[in-house]
């Protein structure tokens, strides 16, 4: 029995992970329609950033969330603005998506060319020790990320219900053309929407750096998850994402202890498939899935 | 007020409109009527700034504002209130009244604006928590009208407010447009429903195939023989 509730809590612990870092993918998708494949790639420079700043000022890792959130704002807001916006009167989706490729694939080769193929370890400052919680461990810095994307999960649904600015966001997602006709500025509000989707990835990289080693391939080691979250939950839904990356996390942990860790992507993905193929929608998506925020 | 010049506009490499002129005075209603594919809506998103003309100028208020994007054309006081309404249905009654008031110089005083243009608009209210959708043609088009008061616009600007409505909230539609009026703003209408938005304007403008071909006082519009056979099937 305490092993059964170990692996769900472990599961949850997972499940809080791959929130944290879907939910800014969400939000892009969300409100600027397109597919950001360096997601990864963000959160990977996240954590490049709080080793740095982790190490050369022996600071505490959470200390770097005033830098890094910042930072991953501007470097969102520079993609759209930079790279999206000049592309988005393309009319042809395609091209935006060889745009995100490339981000990524220049930002993989400038982190090898920066920090070189070594693993960067951040110092835990106690993130990895286990507390018990009952009669269950958990490692620290996971009870914290759980916390987080959470209050991140609660944030952003109080912003885009009780702020103008997230009306804006919303009224934007849902039809463009009115929100113009309202005054709302909209490659303006993309621009905004882009850099918070990166902040969020920004918050995660803090969290996540002082448990998981950093490389250059780290983004694409969690993005993948990120991705099926993302569908699984309906594209564009953060409490979707928030959901479906707790079933993703719960699904992983149960099915890698009584399946076989090595047939754990077998039974993600299939369950996945399975609930794709009865609602295609995903879990939180309805008919207009693409603008369903909140 | 409101002026266009020699407006040539259209989408891609077809041009729709061609050559027209046309002013809006302060306080006037003006309107602009015409059958379907004339050009009227295409008219009226040039002048939202929706779409950019190919030749010609438009000026507000002495301001060249042939350029400027939508929402810089809202911030000086020009709103649309687009044909088939165009309200933010996942969002609540409330929310899209409160979108409407986004513009800067709408934004400081938007709860008594709201009032205001609620008790306009009675069942409106009855309605606030409502997801806009939910709302029927009728209700929903009181909405995107609220919503476009809500701006507190110099000049208000309707593309067929009336369409696919029942009589009774279309004559509902035109009280409402002239209550507006009443109150100082300047109005710039387009409608097939030709008769009546001729009974409530002080001018039109008859635009065919993205021309006008004919303007005048309501009264000598309505008293032409080529409306009353074109438009007026009499
Ligand atoms: N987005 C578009 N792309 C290409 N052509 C368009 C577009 N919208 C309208 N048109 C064309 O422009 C012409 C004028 O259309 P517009 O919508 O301005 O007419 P309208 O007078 O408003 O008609 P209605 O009374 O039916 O609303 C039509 O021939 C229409 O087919
Ligand atoms: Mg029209």
């Amino acid at each position: 029995m305490t092993t059964f509730l170990q692996i769900l809590v472990n599961g949850l612990m997972l499940g809080g992970l791959f929130a944290i870092v879907s939910i800014g993918l969400t939000l892009i998708f969300g409100i600027v329609k397109v597919v950001n494949f360096a997601h990864g790639e963000f959160l990977m420079a996240g954590m490049f950033i709080t080793w740095l700043i982790t190490t050369r000022l022996g600071l505490h890792p959470y200390a770097a969330v005033i830098i890094v959130v910042p930072a991953l704002f501007v470097m969102g807001a520079l993609t759209q603005r930079l790279l999206i916006q000049p592309l988005m009167s393309a009319r042809d989706d395609h091209v935006q998506i060889f745009a995100t490729v490339g981000l990524s694939t220049a930002l993989i080769n400038l982190a090898l060319l920066i920090f070189g193929a070594d693993i960067a370890n951040t110092p835990a400052h106690g993130l990895r020790a286990p507390i018990s919680l009952g009669p269950v461990r958990v490692l620290t810095g996971q009870l914290y990320i759980f916390g987080a994307a959470i209050a991140l999960v609660v944030a952003l649904h109080l912003m885009m219900k009780h702020s103008q600015i997230g009306r804006a966001i919303r009224a934007v997602a849902q039809n463009r053309s009115a929100a113009e006709l309202m005054g709302i500025n909209v490659n303006r509000i993309y621009i905004l929407s882009f850099g918070i989707g990166a902040a969020c990835v920004g918050l995660a990289a803090v969290l996540i750096a002082p448990l998981y080693p950093t490389s250059s391939n780290i983004g694409t080691y969690f993005v993948l998850t990120a991705f099926v979250v993302v569908v699984l939950g309906g594209l564009g839904s953060i409490p979707g994402a928030f959901f479906g990356a707790l079933l993703i996390g719960m699904l992983d942990a149960l099915s890698g202890f009584y399946i076989g860790s090595d047939l754990r992507e077998a039974v993600v993905f299939g369950v996945f498939l399975v609930i794709l193929i009865l609602k295609p929608s995903g879990l939180f998506g309805n008919r207009r899935a693409l603008s369903h925020l909140s | 007020m409101l002026k266009l010049e020699n407006i040539h506009a259209g989408y891609g490499p077809t041009t729709i409109l061609q050559n027209v002129s046309l002013e809006v005075k302060e306080g006037e209603i003006v309107t602009i009527v015409g059958a379907n594919g004339a050009g009227k809506t295409t008219t009226l998103r040039t002048i939202a700034g929706l779409i950019k003309p190919k030749q010609g100028s438009i000026s507000f208020c002495g301001e060249d504002i042939t350029r400027l994007r939508g929402d810089q054309v809202v911030d000086r006081g020009i709103t649309l209130i687009p044909e088939g309404r165009q309200l933010f249905g996942d969002m609540t009654v409330r929310e899209n009244l409160l979108i409407g008031a986004f513009r800067a110089a709408a934004r400081a005083n938007h709860e008594r604006r709201l009032d205001e243009v609620l008790s306009i608009f009675p069942r409106v209210r009855e309605r606030l928590d409502q997801a806009a959708a939910s709302l029927s043609g009728g209700e929903q088009q009181m909405v995107a009208i609220a919503r476009g008061m809500m701006a507190q616009p110099k000049i208000l600007m309707f593309d067929e407010p009336s369409l696919g409505l029942a009589p009774i909230v279309v004559s509902q539609v035109f009280d409402i447009v002239r209550q507006i009026a009443g109150t100082g703003t300047t109005v710039l209408i387009v409608e097939q429903n030709v008769y009546t938005t001729l009974k409530v304007a002080d001018r039109g403008y008859v635009l065919e195939n993205g021309q006008i071909v004919l303007e005048g006082q309501s009264e000598a519009l309505l008293n032409d023989d080529h409306i009353r056979q074109a438009y007026l099937g009499i």
